[in-house]
C-alpha cells in the first residue's frame, strides 16, 4: 500500500509560499500550540469521535466503520485507511459553515482528506502548466516526513514534472536526522523563527526554539535556506527589543535569504491572542528599518495588510 | 417632442463637454431615422431583448470598427491628407496622429491605432533609448488627452525591440486609462524576460492584455490582424461592419428541453440574428457611400477584410437553465442564481462545463457555414461579447458568474476550450489577489499556463489597483469616484461610472462589469 498523506487543504494558485506561482499542500497536524494560530483546527488530527456528524446542516459528514469506509472509498478512488472508523466528508455537499470545527472537542476538523502518492502526483501534474513548483505546508509539513519526502522524490523523477521545485514551509522543529533525508530532493525551505528568546518563543509555542536555530543553520549550509520568516506581534514577540542580536544573526545567513516579515492580524485567533494587538504597516515599516540599519539586506514585507 | 426634449437636454447638460454634446446630438439625430428595415420577427426579438443590436444606431454610416493598414499609409503618404511618406520617427508619429482624426468607428473616434512596435521600428535608426523614450512618452500623453477613449488600442509584440519595451515601461509610468495595450505573445518568438516584463505591468497597474499570438494568426490571413477596443480580433486593413449579439440565457427560456434548444431554438434564433446583420450591413456598404472615402481609395482598408460579429452572452445562464429543465421543468428557470452561488453548475462541475462547449461548438458550426453578403471570406465571425449595462442577471459572453469564480487555475481549465471557437475575440477576465503584486513571476507562470492550455487572450485584474478593467476598457476607480460631480474628459469614465451604480460591481473585489457601448450617456 502506498503511503498517504492526511490533507487539510490544497490551494493550487499561491503568490506568497515561495517563488513564482505554486501549488501549496496544507498537510494536517502540527506539533506547536501557538497562541496565535490562523488555523487552529489544522494542530490537531480528527480521532473520529463522531461529535460533528449530527452537527452538519448540510449531511456532509459521515462516521464510517473500517469496512464500510474501504468499498466506500474505492468507490470514490480515494485513499484506504487503516484506522477503525473515520469521518467521511463530502466536499460537493460542504457548505464551508465550519459548524463542525465549532463544535470539535479536540479542535480538530473533520475536513480533511486521504492522499496517496500517486493521487497528489495527478493532482500536481493536472496544474504543471501554470506553477513554477509546489509547496509543502501546515500544521506541520515534517510531521508526515515520509510522504513528503516520497512525494519529492517522485516529482524529481517523472519526466513532465521534474522542472517544478519543491520546497518546505516549517516551523524548524524538525530533528537533523530528518533534514538529511529530505535534502536531496528538497529545493528550498521557509523556516518561522517565531520569536529570538527562548522565554518568549516557549511562551508563544510551547516549545524551545534550539532546534529552529539548529534547521535554520542546516539549511543554510546546504544551500536551501530560501526563507526566514519573522511574524511582528507588537508588544509580545521580542524583535524589537532584542533587534541587534536578531539583526547580527540574520547578517551571517547566505546573502540569499530572504527575510520575510510577516504582520499579526486577528484573523482566525484563539482567545488570548485576539487580545493582543494588530501589527500595522507602520510596525512592519519600523522593524524593517531597524534591520536595514543594522545590515540586513534581502528584506520582503507583506503584500497586504489585512 | 421627445427629441426635442432629448435634444434639450443634451445641449444644456451641466458636465459634457461641447465634444460630448456633439457626439451625442449626432446619435440622437441619427436615432430619429426609421430602423433599418427588418422582418416583425426580428423586431419583437430586438424588443423581448433576445437580440441586441448594441445601439449602434438606427442607419449606420460607419463600421463599428476600422483597422486601417498604417504600415502602408507611413510608406506611402496620403493623397488625400497631403502627406508625403515619412522619413523618420517625428515624421511617422505626426502622420499617425493626423489619420487617427480620420478612422470612425463606432465611438466616433479609433478603436485600434496599430502595431506601434512593428509601425515605428523602421524609424529608429540614429536615435539612442533616451530619445526613443522621450518622443514615445509625449506621444503616449497626447493620445490620452486628445482621444480620451480607452476603447482605443495599441498593439505591441510579440517580438523583442526597444519600442515594445519601452512602451511597456511608459504605460506602467503613466498609468493611463488610454490608449487600451494588448502585447502579442508568441512562444516561439517571445524571450521569456520581456512576458515577464508585461507580466510586472499586469501586476501593477492590470494592463497590458496579453493575446495568444499563434492562435489568432492563424484564424486570419497573412495580411495580418489587430485586437483593437476591447477584445476584438479582427482583420488588419478591415474590420468590423456591425455586431449583432444573441442572449443566449433568452434562448434557453424558449426551450422545453435540451434537444429542443440545439435542433429548434438556437437554430431559429441564430436565423434571426443573421437577418439583423444582413440588414445592418446592407446599409453601410450600400447606402451610406462610407466605402468610397479615401481610406478605401487609397487602399487603407479593403471592403471585402470587414466582417460582422455574430455575438453572444448569457452562456453561464443558458447552461444552468438548461440543466434544470428535464428534472425541474421550466418552474424553477429563474432561480440560477442559487445553483452559482454554492460553487455549483457552470464553471465549477464537469457537466455543465461540457454542455456550454457543446454549445460553443454549435454555434462555431452555425457561424462557419452561414454565408453572408459582406463578410471576411463570406462569414461572420464568432465573439464572445462582453455584455452592457442594461444587462441584468446575465453574465457577459462565456464567463462564469460574478463572484462564483473559482479559483484562477480552474476557472482558466473551466474555461479553455471555448476560446477555439471564438475567432472575434473573448473575454475572460481574471481577477488575482492583490499579494501577486510582490510576485510577477506568479501571475508570468498563470499567463504562460492559461495561453499553452488554448486561451486566445488572458486578461487579469489585480485586487485594489486604482486603475481596472471594466470589460475591457481601462477605468481609474478614482475617476469614477469624481465623475458624479465633475463629468469627465474621457468618454468612457461616464460608461463605467453608469455601470459601477447599476451593478454596484465596484465595491467587490472581483471586478467585472458589463459595459461596452451605452445607449444613452447622458442619463
Amino acid at each position: 500500500m502506498s503511503k498517504h498523506a492526511i490533507v487539510s487543504q490544497i490551494l493550487p494558485f499561491s503568490c506568497v509560499d515561495g517563488p513564482g506561482s505554486r501549488l501549496v499542500i496544507f498537510l494536517q497536524g502540527c506539533n506547536y500550540q501557538c497562541k496565535n494560530c490562523h488555523n487552529p483546527h489544522t494542530i490537531s488530527l480528527c480521532d473520529a469521535c463522531g461529535d460533528c456528524v449530527e452537527h452538519c446542516p448540510e449531511q456532509a459528514l459521515t462516521l464510517m466503520a473500517s469496512q464500510d469506509a474501504l468499498s466506500y472509498d474505492i468507490a470514490l478512488q480515494g485513499a484506504v485507511v487503516k484506522e477503525k472508523s473515520h469521518i467521511v466528508w463530502n466536499s460537493s455537499l460542504c457548505s464551508q459553515c465550519d459548524t463542525c470545527l465549532a463544535v470539535c472537542p479536540k479542535k480538530s476538523t473533520p475536513k480533511t482528506s486521504n492522499y496517496t502518492i500517486e493521487q497528489m502526483l495527478e493532482v500536481i501534474s493536472s496544474q504543471r502548466h501554470f506553477i513554477d513548483g509546489i509547496t509543502v505546508s501546515g500544521g506541520e509539513a515534517s510531521l508526515q516526513l515520509p510522504f513528503v519526502i516520497e512525494l519529492f522524490k517522485a516529482i524529481k523523477s517523472s519526466e513532465h514534472l521534474s522542472h517544478l521545485n519543491c520546497m518546505i514551509d516549517t516551523n524548524g522543529s524538525l530533528p537533523p536526522t530528518g533534514w538529511h533525508k529530505l535534502l536531496p530532493f528538497l529545493d528550498g525551505a521557509m523556516v518561522d523563527l517565531k520569536a529570538w528568546q527562548q522565554d518568549t518563543h516557549h511562551y508563544i509555542t510551547g516549545r524551545d526554539n534550539h532546534p529552529v536555530f539548529k534547521s535554520i543553520e542546516l539549511l543554510a549550509q546546504h544551500h536551501k535556506l530560501y526563507e526566514v520568516r519573522l511574524l511582528h506581534i507588537p508588544g509580545i514577540t521580542d524583535y524589537d527589543v532584542e533587534i541587534n542580536a536578531l539583526a547580527t544573526y540574520l547578517q551571517q545567513l547566505p546573502s540569499d535569504t530572504r527575510v520575510k516579515l510577516n504582520a499579526f492580524h486577528h484573523h482566525g485567533v484563539g482567545q488570548v491572542a485576539s487580545t493582543w494587538p494588530q501589527c500595522t504597516q507602520a510596525d512592519i515599516e519600523a522593524l524593517a528599518s531597524q534591520l536595514t540599519q543594522r545590515g540586513v539586506s534581502n528584506i520582503a514585507l507583506p503584500a497586504l495588510y489585512i | 417632442m421627445a427629441l426635442q426634449d432629448n435634444i434639450v437636454q443634451i445641449v444644456s447638460h451641466p458636465q459634457l463637454s461641447p465634444k460630448q454634446k456633439s457626439n451625442n446630438l449626432a446619435l440622437e439625430a441619427e436615432n430619429s431615422l426609421p430602423y433599418v428595415a427588418v422582418s416583425e420577427q426580428v423586431n419583437n426579438a430586438m424588443t423581448d431583448g433576445i437580440i441586441c443590436d448594441m445601439f449602434e444606431g438606427h442607419a449606420p454610416f460607419k463600421p463599428r470598427y476600422v483597422l486601417p493598414d498604417y504600415a502602408k499609409y507611413l510608406q506611402q503618404g496620403s493623397e488625400y491628407l497631403e502627406l508625403a511618406p515619412a522619413e523618420d520617427f517625428d515624421d511617422a508619429l505626426n502622420a499617425l496622429t493626423i489619420l487617427y482624426h480620420h478612422v470612425p468607428s463606432v465611438t466616433n473616434i479609433p478603436v485600434y491605432l496599430g502595431q506601434l512596435d512593428g509601425l515605428l521600428m523602421p524609424f529608429t535608426l540614429g536615435l539612442d533609448n533616451d530619445a526613443i523614450y522621450r518622443k514615445l512618452k509625449r506621444f503616449w500623453i497626447l493620445l490620452d488627452r486628445t482621444l480620451p477613449d480607452a476603447f482605443m488600442h495599441v498593439n505591441i509584440g510579440p517580438t523583442d525591440n526597444i519600442i515594445c519595451r519601452t512602451i511597456l515601461r511608459i504605460d506602467a509610468e503613466l498609468q493611463q486609462i488610454a490608449p487600451n495595450l494588448t502585447f502579442m505573445y508568441d512562444p516561439a518568438v517571445t524571450p521569456d524576460d520581456l512576458l515577464l516584463l508585461a507580466t510586472t505591468n499586469i501586476c501593477q497597474c492590470s494592463k497590458p492584455h496579453i493575446a495568444n499570438y499563434p492562435l489568432h494568426a492563424e484564424t486570419f490571413d497573412e495580411r495580418g490582424f489587430g485586437i483593437v477596443s476591447c477584445y476584438n480580433a479582427l482583420p488588419l486593413a478591415g474590420g468590423a461592419n456591425t455586431l449583432v449579439r444573441l442572449n443566449l440565457k433568452q434562448v434557453a427560456i424558449k426551450a422545453t428541453s435540451i434537444a429542443d434548444f440545439f435542433e429548434q431554438t438556437l437554430t431559429h434564433y441564430c436565423q434571426l440574428t443573421y437577418e439583423l446583420i444582413e440588414a445592418r450591413s446592407a446599409f453601410l456598404h450600400q447606402q451610406s457611400h462610407f466605402f468610397d472615402s479615401f481610406l478605401v481609395k487609397e487602399q487603407l482598408i479593403d471592403e471585402s477584410r470587414f466582417a460582422p460579429m455574430f455575438g453572444i452572452y448569457g452562456m453561464a445562464e443558458a447552461v444552468n437553465i438548461l440543466q434544470a429543465l428535464p428534472t425541474r421543468g421550466l418552474a424553477d428557470v429563474g432561480s440560477t442564481n442559487s445553483v452559482n452561488q454554492s460553487g455549483n453548475g457552470y464553471g465549477h462541475e464537469l457537466e455543465a462545463n461540457e454542455l456550454g462547449l457543446r454549445i460553443s461548438a454549435a454555434l462555431d458550426k452555425i457561424v462557419k457555414s452561414t454565408p453572408v453578403t459582406y463578410g471576411y471570406k463570406g462569414r461572420a465571425l464568432l465573439h464572445s461579447q462582453s455584455g452592457i449595462s442594461l444587462d441584468k442577471g446575465v453574465t457577459p459572453g462565456v464567463r462564469i458568474p460574478y463572484g462564483t469564480e473559482p479559483d484562477p487555475i480552474s476557472h482558466i481549465q473551466a474555461l479553455a476550450k471555448h476560446h477555439q471557437y471564438y475567432t472575434a475575440g473573448i473575454s475572460d477576465i481574471l481577477t488575482i489577489d492583490e499579494t501577486v503584486k510582490s510576485n510577477p513571476q506568479a501571475m508570468f507562470q498563470l499567463c504562460k499556463g492559461a495561453l499553452s492550455s488554448g486561451f486566445r487572450e488572458f486578461t487579469a485584474n489585480v485586487a485594489n489597483n486604482d486603475l481596472v478593467r471594466v470589460t475591457g476598457y481601462m477605468v481609474k476607480r478614482s475617476d469614477i469616484e469624481t465623475f458624479k460631480q465633475c463629468g469627465s474628459r474621457t468618454n468612457t469614465t461616464g460608461l463605467a461610472a453608469e455601470a459601477a451604480t447599476n451593478t454596484g460591481i465596484l465595491q467587490r473585489q472581483a471586478r467585472v462589469i458589463a459595459h461596452e457601448q451605452s445607449p444613452l450617456v447622458y442619463e
